[in-house]
């Protein structure tokens, strides 16, 4: 009982407190932002209230039991009376519960139909999500974007309807998408692809992790879905055309970089950094964070993260080069300009 | 009936005199109570082992960014943990449970098959003390600490070669490989018993509700194990014969992997609950003072329980991209297995309503369980409804489910079976006013620590991680998560106390010291080595209420 009331609780202030979310808003499954969100948080809810319901019924009746049919001080020692059962109440209690399993299965099969089989209107925009061990690629290949960790989308309201349609692949093992607020998790399996589709109806930065246990540092796969009212969102998409940055100021600075190791992992597009192991570094600065939501991307972060990957998220599979403090000033130096 | 002391007995007792000849006639034994309490007794020190996984777990957890343990660390923890709770405590308390009571409870003198009893209880003890041994040994003796670190689901391809280096893994492997031939053993012992050694008159319908349990789970474990044997077996072909099961690189599927591991995982944890259904079946009845309501009906519903759980797996796989039709078909029967799950716990209540109930430590943890169970039972309803499992699988509410299941239900439903039966075993009683402090800690452990977790789900917290980062919300559930498992600790070292005093110095406790009505409280407290003088005749399904009200008997109803 106390369980439920502190559930409806949180829920309730939850719903009081929607516009007070800082920098790291809060997610609640039941404070949706996108179609299926809102499908799936409506069906929850009916299902919270149900189960609610049940449980005030039958736990009020154990306490009610456990209360009035104690033994007290003072009962005489003769057994109470002996009751074997009774088919009639059998009965009732098998078939009242398939009744409201009956509802039950209607309402998730609506929902389930409902959100699985939504096709894709013309103007949809279609992502391409991968995972890696441990962080998220985004490729939008209609656009020629390859990106990292920060999934842009454009806002899609009531007068622009624009929804995402999102399909889901692995290099390596199984992981999870999940972004609470725009829809549930759906698997992204290696050798299979999946699919999903969001239509965020508010515009901001929405958390979300991996939920599939996916190795050491399966804790720190954050996922950043920045969604952007249309303008913004198409500003996003031509600077993320444009190749990288030429910044004459710098030229030292990205032969130093295109001479040390990063560029067998990283892809930095028209130079010859054309690794494909870790994230594209093609427009690094228009991202807000680094190591997949672990940092924000300022310049000590970068230094820090670049100097010694394993002190910061232990286990992941950047390795610290040993650069010298020249070369690590080059490459920071470098990078910062990849705006 | 006091206690008598029978020659046999007595020279039994001279010759133990010395401590290898005590230790050697438990190592040589294959008697099925001293068996029994060797896998009761394993699973304990298997408990505490995963207990403390659990303590560190959630000192992790405590606050964000938090240090006591590294990523690696954290990840061996959680498997190690979910894998010994399962496999080396689950397991082996119904394999002790089962060989203690069945025999006594249909008046047999031991199990059908004793020598494969006692293989069955060394093979468990082995499977576990090799995962164990993956601690010192999977990165050969010079590297410690190399425990497995896939999860205890150990989903394709984590599992893999390219993905799992060493041997840590195949620890893993052949650790549970092993252990399970020692369940399934079991299994096939308690259903060759019950169908041929039931004491005159003991037909299968005055079976008392334990052992039909029991049987059911033993069927269950026989038909859920095999695939994941299967499945481990493949996995090992992978890893070692160049096969690609599960090797998605080489054109294996990784969802293959986790049909085969669900196949068998969900029957597991009805399994898994099935003891303290037959444990509560009888502790509730006897300190309500009125027969189990129902008793067909509780027996039906077992056996439907048994049936669809093995239609349900893929509920654990929601979010692996079915096709709607097959959501919809396991949400289905998930929702199925709600009913009779229903009926066993309005039978318990309806068992209780009009009795005269004795508040002593067992009711109040059977009472407790079926609290606990509904709950379990509800958010598990609330995860058969797809959707709703789309925003909660692998998150936080998922683990305080579980936790409800078996820490609220299973592990309730155990210690009601321990403060029950132990004085039968040992021939002393377990202290009240201990078994109270310990009873209400837990209780109220248990809440602080899985409660908010329900939460945490809720706002998005995903399972497995050793970190999280500050701001999300989250800060306080960890917190109040945390200091519950502490509160958890102590009820356990307040019951790690009372066992070792009674043991010690515990009260007589007497053939029959809570007034029962089932057959094992006829004999001695502990029995004798061959539990009957002479084999027991029963008339009903509950012998000893006929023996005690021979004005009422219940086979004049029967």
């Amino acid at each position: 009982m106390t369980r439920r009331l502190a559930v409806l609780t949180v829920v309730c202030a939850e719903l009081v407190f929607a516009g007070t979310a800082g920098d790291h808003p809060i997610e609640n499954i039941f404070r949706p932002l996108s179609t299926p969100a809102h499908e799936i948080s409506d069906v929850s809810f009916l299902a919270v209230i149900i189960c609610a319901v049940i449980f005030s019924v039958v736990a009020g009746l154990l306490t009610y039991a456990i209360i009035r049919y104690r033994r007290r001080p003072g009962d005489s020692d003769a057994e109470p009376p002996q009751v074997y059962g009774s088919n009639q109440i059998e009965a009732a209690w098998t078939v009242i519960p398939l009744l409201i399993v009956f509802v039950l299965i209607m309402v998730s099969a609506r929902v389930i139909a409902s959100v699985q089989n939504a096709k894709p209107p013309a103007n949809a925009l279609h992502a391409t999500v991968v995972g890696h061990q441990w962080w998220w690629e985004f490729r939008y290949p209609s656009l020629g974007i390859v990106t990292a960790n920060e999934l842009h989308v454009p806002l899609s309201d009531t007068a622009h309807p624009q929804p995402t349609f999102l399909k889901l692949e692995s290099v390596d093992v199984a992981h999870s998408f999940w972004v609470p607020r725009l829809n549930g998790k759906t698997d992204v399996i290696p050798n299979r692809a999946n699919d999903m589709w969001i239509d965020p109806h508010e515009a901001g930065d929405f958390i979300g992790n991996c939920a599939e246990y996916c190795g050491t540092q399966h804790a720190n796969m954050l996922i950043h879905v920045i969604v952007q009212p249309k303008p913004d969102f198409e500003r996003w998409v031509a600077e993320q055309q444009l190749p990288a940055v030429e910044d004459p100021s710098v030229a030292a600075d990205k032969q130093a970089f295109l001479s040390v190791s990063c560029v067998n992992c990283h892809t930095v597009k028209g130079t010859s950094a054309s690794g494909v192991f870790g994230p594209d570094l093609t427009h690094l600065m228009s991202r807000k964070y680094l190591a997949s939501g672990v940092l924000s991307n300022t310049p000590e972060n970068l230094r820090a993260w670049i100097k010694d990957p394993q002190a910061i998220k232990p286990g992941c599979l950047m390795p610290a080069m040993h650069l010298t403090d020249n070369e690590l000033d080059s490459v920071v130096a470098y990078l910062r300009t990849l705006k | 009936m006091a206690t008598v002391d029978y020659p046999l007995e007595k020279s039994r007792r001279q010759r133990e005199f010395s401590l290898s000849e005590a230790l050697y006639s438990w190592v040589a034994t294959v008697d099925h109570k001293r068996l029994g309490l060797m896998y009761m007794t394993s699973a304990i020190i298997f408990f505490l082992i995963a207990g403390v996984m659990a303590m560190v777990i959630r000192a992790q957890l405590i606050v964000p960014e938090n240090h006591v343990v590294g990523p690696q660390t954290f990840n061996r923890l959680f498997t190690m943990h979910g894998t010994t709770m399962v496999f080396l405590v689950g397991m082996p308390i119904i394999a002790g449970m089962s060989n203690y009571l069945i025999p006594l409870m249909i008046g047999a003198r031991d199990m059908a098959f004793p020598r494969l009893n006692a293989f069955g209880y060394w093979i468990f003890l082995f499977g576990g003390i090799l995962l164990y041994f993956s601690y010192l040994g999977a990165n050969g003796l010079f590297g410690a600490g190399s425990a497995p670190d896939v999860g205890w689901f150990a989903y394709a391809p984590l599992t893999e070669r390219a993905f799992s280096r060493g041997t840590s893994t195949d620890y893993w492997i052949l650790g549970i490989l092993v252990s399970g031939i020692g369940s399934i053993v079991s299994a096939i012992n308690v259903i060759a018993t019950t169908l041929s050694m039931r004491c005159k008159g003991m037909k299968l319908s005055r079976m008392p509700l334990f052992v039909w349990v029991m049987v059911v789970d033993a069927w269950m474990v026989i038909l859920a194990l095999p695939p994941l044997t299967a499945g481990q077996v493949m996995l090992l072909f992978d890893r070692y014969l160049g096969a690609n099961f599960f090797n998605t690189q080489a054109g294996g599927s990784a969802v293959l992997w986790q049909h085969f591991f669900w196949i068998f995982g969900h029957p597991e944890v009805y399994i898994l609950i099935f003891p303290a259904f037959a444990t509560v079946s009888e502790v509730v009845p006897v300190f309500s003072r009125k027969p189990i309501f129902g008793r067909q009906a509780m027996v039906g519903a077992v056996v439907a329980i048994g049936f669809i759980s093995f239609g349900v797996w893929a509920h654990h796989m929601f979010a692996v991209g079915m096709a709607p039709i097959s959501n919809i078909f396991f949400a289905t029967a998930s929702f199925l297995v709600a009913v009779p799950t229903g009926v066993k716990i309005f039978n318990w209540l309806a068992t209780i309503w009009g009795g005269k109930i004795r508040f002593a430590t067992p009711m109040l943890f059977c009472v407790a369980f079926i609290f606990q169970f509904l709950i379990a039972g509800l958010t598990g309803v609330m995860l058969a409804v797809t959707p709703f499992d789309w925003q909660l699988t692998d998150s936080y509410f998922v683990v305080a489910h579980f936790h409800y299941t078996l820490t609220g239900s299973f592990l309730f439903g155990v210690f009601a079976a321990i403060y029950y039966w132990f004085p039968k075993a040992t021939g002393k009683m377990l202290s009240e006013t201990i078994g109270k402090w310990h009873f209400w800690l837990l209780v109220i452990g248990f809440h602080l620590t899985f409660d908010p977790q329900h939460i945490l789900g809720i706002l998005g917290m995903p399972r497995r991680v050793y970190t999280y980062a500050p701001g999300r919300g989250w800060e306080p559930w960890n917190m109040i998560s945390s200091i519950g498992a502490a509160i958890q600790a102590i009820a356990i070292i307040c019951f790690a106390w009372n066992v070792i005093r009674a043991l010690i110095k515990g009260e007589r406790a007497g053939d029959d010291p809570w007034d029962a009505w089932t057959l094992e409280w006829t004999t001695t407290s502990p029995p004798p080595e061959y539990n009957y003088e002479t084999d027991p005749e029963v008339r009903s399904s509950r012998p000893l209420w006929d023996l005690k009200h021979p004005e009422d008997p219940d086979w004049k109803y029967e």
